[in-house]
């Protein structure tokens, strides 16, 4: 074959790595090998993973392992290729990793067990071919020939795989109740809305992986005798979409979509529909609502959609990483999915690290890693030495869990014992700068305006008590603010129709419950512990370290500096917005905030 | 309407684009929203009168067009700017110092958040997470993305698009 005699080069092609330059470095790859007259297959992969590193570049030489160059931006190309692609050798110092080799980031993989970013990466996801080398397919063609549809939820059930979306449903159950309904038309619908302002794990695997998750829901199409699929996808992917539309008509024209596949009797089509901005669409009844060209709105369940959803037929919803979950589970066995993780939560999870750790990127880990893992070994630590404070987890429905608590198992029961919950993966690291009243009040100010209105707890009491955060961290406080939020807090709760609602809270309670004394300090002191409030803080010039270089005069907006040059310079408190962006220009960290 | 669409004017709406979109992606259920994302597309936001030939050609009416329209975000009933400018103000963004940087833009193109400039060059608009968390504090122009932001950068960005334009 050509793989063995052609080089092939692999340019991580994500949305973070297009951030990051990765096209450029693409077209001087392709420049570079013309002006070389080298020869060499170039092709685009999905998130290696390593977000923190890009642009990433694999080279796997003829008969080599591959090995991934970081940080490859395009000025780093010609060396590139002169020294790698022409002599073959290495460039030690750019190695993130490769098989056999000690590369910058091996213990970034170290702790990670990939199932669901098995591929990501790894392949180009607009080329089927990638994928079938890989074994992909197998799984659905295994399904149709060799197990009938209540075999194919048996195995579901032993791997005990659990909804990755965040409610953490059991799969198999779930399936089992849409396969028991009878109706000559159901659904499968992929929730790929992605909701959570933080968390792009679904992006990535829809990005780097589009067929693995097309082949989850077919053998689900045919494990509750669905004929068509919908994949609700977020309209803020666009390169997700543009992939999920490549690999649907690849599959088509392959035989896996469309009607009696793989020559059997099980048809089966799939559609995108995009979403149109609104989070709570991605619940889903919601979300249906949506498809069916309405407001997103949810309905009180029961009806469940398995009995009654899309256009009133059965219809099963799952998330991303769920259907993603399910080809590895039929290929390699339920029990063999068991066999990872803990009692109760079996398998993998993927996580979307970010915030205040130094790498931020797609970890994937089995099921009872301890976040103290993820965040140290995975995560590398806290940026710039500071102290670790907190994690949160699950967004707008999730909570804050403190720094102490970091051995906690990552499961659901150990989850929702902190008052936070899985998630469907967004893991944002928080450090001494973050302020926590301030982050719940973000999340209020998200899930406010996110409601969409149909239940007035939801809608009035999350105004209510973002009105109560605003006025905290803007110093004004009140004595017994804090009984006030956990009493709306416990209201809002209860009387709401969906998850939203019943979960807005979640932020402010988890922040309560572990960083009550930051809130009394706010309230009492008017400070704010973490210096992060602006109406509680004040820039000054640090007189010791000011060399009266008078950029800082420049840049303010407000002319708010004052100093002759080669002078000490101050700052008018009076006129300063706290815009911060002294502090950002001072070469010479003279500026100081209290 | 607030004075800032008054002083500029659309023009006439050129009614064609709308048919061929209404012929391509109307009828079956659930096509509203594909041809309101569509005509979106076409216009670069929702005139009224094109709100109205859908409703009439989807037989409902005008008020359910219109409140499809204003529940999703996506939806604009305004026209906007040659660039938009897409700060992210996701989760990671927001520790990250999302707030400054909205205001450094605000401050850069003399608008306040959700406005167009007066050369019609630039809006600005706040979103939640565009999904490269790592690279955060991220903001978005047009289809480029641009990470690790700071008030001097922001600076930078739009000067660049200012020289590009030729303003
Ligand atoms: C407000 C709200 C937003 C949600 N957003 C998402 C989402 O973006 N993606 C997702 O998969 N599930 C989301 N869910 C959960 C879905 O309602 C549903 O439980 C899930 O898609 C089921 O799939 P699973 O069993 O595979 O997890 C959301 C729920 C609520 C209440
Ligand atoms: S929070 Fe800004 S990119 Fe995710």
């Amino acid at each position: 074959m050509s793989e063995a005699v052609k080089t092939k080069i692999l340019v991580g092609l994500g949305a973070c790595g297009i951030a990051a330059g990765a096209q450029k470095t693409l077209a001087s790859l392709e420049e570079g090998l013309a002006a070389r007259g080298l020869v060499a297959e170039l092709g685009p992969a999905g998130c290696m993973g390593m977000c923190y590193r890009e642009p990433l570049v694999e080279v796997r030489r003829p008969g080599q392992p591959g090995v991934v160059y970081m940080e490859l931006t395009a000025d780093r190309v010609p060396r590139l290729l002169d020294e790698v692609v022409r002599d073959g050798r290495r460039i030690d110092e750019w190695v993130a990793r490769g098989e056999g080799l000690t590369g910058a980031e091996d213990s970034f993989f170290a702790k990670q067990h990939r199932i669901v970013l098995r591929n990501c990466g790894r392949l180009d996801p607009e080329r089927i071919e990638e994928y079938l080398a890989q074994g992909g397919y197998q799984a659905l063609g295994k399904a149709l020939r060799t197990l009938t549809p209540a075999a194919v939820i048996e195995e579901i059930k032993l791997s005990g795989l659990r909804g990755r979306g965040g409610a953490g449903f059991p799969t198999g159950t779930k399936w089992s109740f849409a396969a028991a309904q009878k109706s000559a038309e159901k659904y499968i619908i992929c929730n790929a809305d992605e909701g959570d302002p933080g968390a792009f794990m679904d992006r990535s695997v829809l990005e780097s992986d589009p067929h693995a998750v097309l082949e989850g829901m077919l053998i689900a199409g045919y494990a509750i005798g669905a004929t068509h699929g919908y994949i609700y996808c977020r309209a803020e992917y666009p390169i997700a979409i543009k992939r999920l539309r490549i690999a649907i008509r690849q599959a088509e024209a392959g035989g896996f979509i469309g009607e009696r596949i793989l020559g059997t009797d099980f048809s089966f089509h799939v559609v995108i529909k995009e979403g149109a901005g609104a989070f709570v669409c991605g619940e889903e009844t919601a979300l249906m609502a949506s498809i069916e060209g309405r407001r997103g709105m949810p309905r009180l369940r029961p009806p469940f959609p398995a009995v009654e959803g899309l256009w009133r037929k059965p219809t099963n919803i799952n998330n991303v990483e769920t259907f993603a979950n399910v080809p590895w589970i039929l290929q390699n066995g339920g029990a063999a999915y068991a066999a990872l993780g803990t009692a109760k939560s079996k398998g993998t999870k993927v996580f979307a690290l970010a915030g205040k750790v130094n790498r931020g990127g797609l970890v994937e880990v089995p099921m009872g890693a301890t976040i103290r893992e993820v965040v140290m070994d995975i995560g590398g630590g806290i940026r710039n030495g500071r102290r670790f404070k907190a994690v949160q987890m699950g967004g707008p429905s999730g909570g804050c869990i403190p720094a102490e608590l970091a051995d906690t198992p990552i499961d659901y029961e150990s989850l929702n014992q902190t008052g936070a919950i899985m998630g469907s993966g967004g893991m944002l690291v928080l450090d001494d700068t973050t302020c926590m009243v301030d982050v719940a009040r973000f999340f209020l100010d998200f899930t406010q305006k996110e409601s969409c209105g149909k239940c007035t707890f939801c809608r009035v009491g999350t105004k209510r008590m973002l009105e109560i955060l605003e006025r905290i961290t803007h110093g004004h406080g009140r004595e017994g603010d804090i009984a006030l939020l956990e009493e709306l807090a416990a209201t809002i709760k209860r009387g709401s129709l969906c998850g939203l609602g019943q979960t807005a809270p979640n932020p402010v309670l988890t922040t309560i419950r572990y960083f009550r004394a930051e809130y009394e300090a706010h309230i009492r002191e008017h400070r704010c512990p973490a210096r992060s409030c602006r109406a509680l803080i004040a820039y000054t010039v640090l007189a010791d370290k000011c060399t009266g270089c008078q950029v800082c005069a420049r840049a303010c907006p407000v002319h708010a500096i004052s100093g002759e040059k080669k002078g000490l310079h101050s700052i008018d408190l009076a006129r300063c917005t706290r815009c911060g962006l002294c502090f950002d220009k001072c070469r010479f960290e003279a500026i100081e905030i209290t | 309407m607030e004075p800032a669409c008054q002083e500029w004017s659309p023009g006439p709406v050129d009614l064609d684009r709308l048919d061929r979109v209404l012929a391509e992606h109307a009828g079956g259920g659930g096509s509203l929203i594909p041809v309101l994302q569509h005509a979106q597309d076409a216009y670069g936001y929702l005139p009224r009168v094109v709100i109205e030939r859908i409703a009439r050609a989807l037989g409902v009416s005008p008020a359910q067009v219109f409140g499809v329209a204003t529940f999703y975000a996506q939806f604009r009933l305004k026209p906007v700017g040659k660039h938009v400018i897409r700060v992210c103000h996701g989760t990671a963004c927001h520790v990250a110092g999302a707030e400054k940087i909205s205001e450094a833009f605000s401050r850069e193109l003399c608008v306040p958040d959700g406005e167009t400039t007066p050369d019609r060059l630039f809006t600005l608009e706040s979103v939640a997470c565009v999904g490269c968390c790592s690279l955060a504090p991220v903001a978005m122009v047009g289809g480029e993305t641009f990470g690790r932001l700071d008030g001097p950068r922001v600076g930078k960005v739009v000067k660049d698009f200012r020289k590009r334009e030729g303003a």
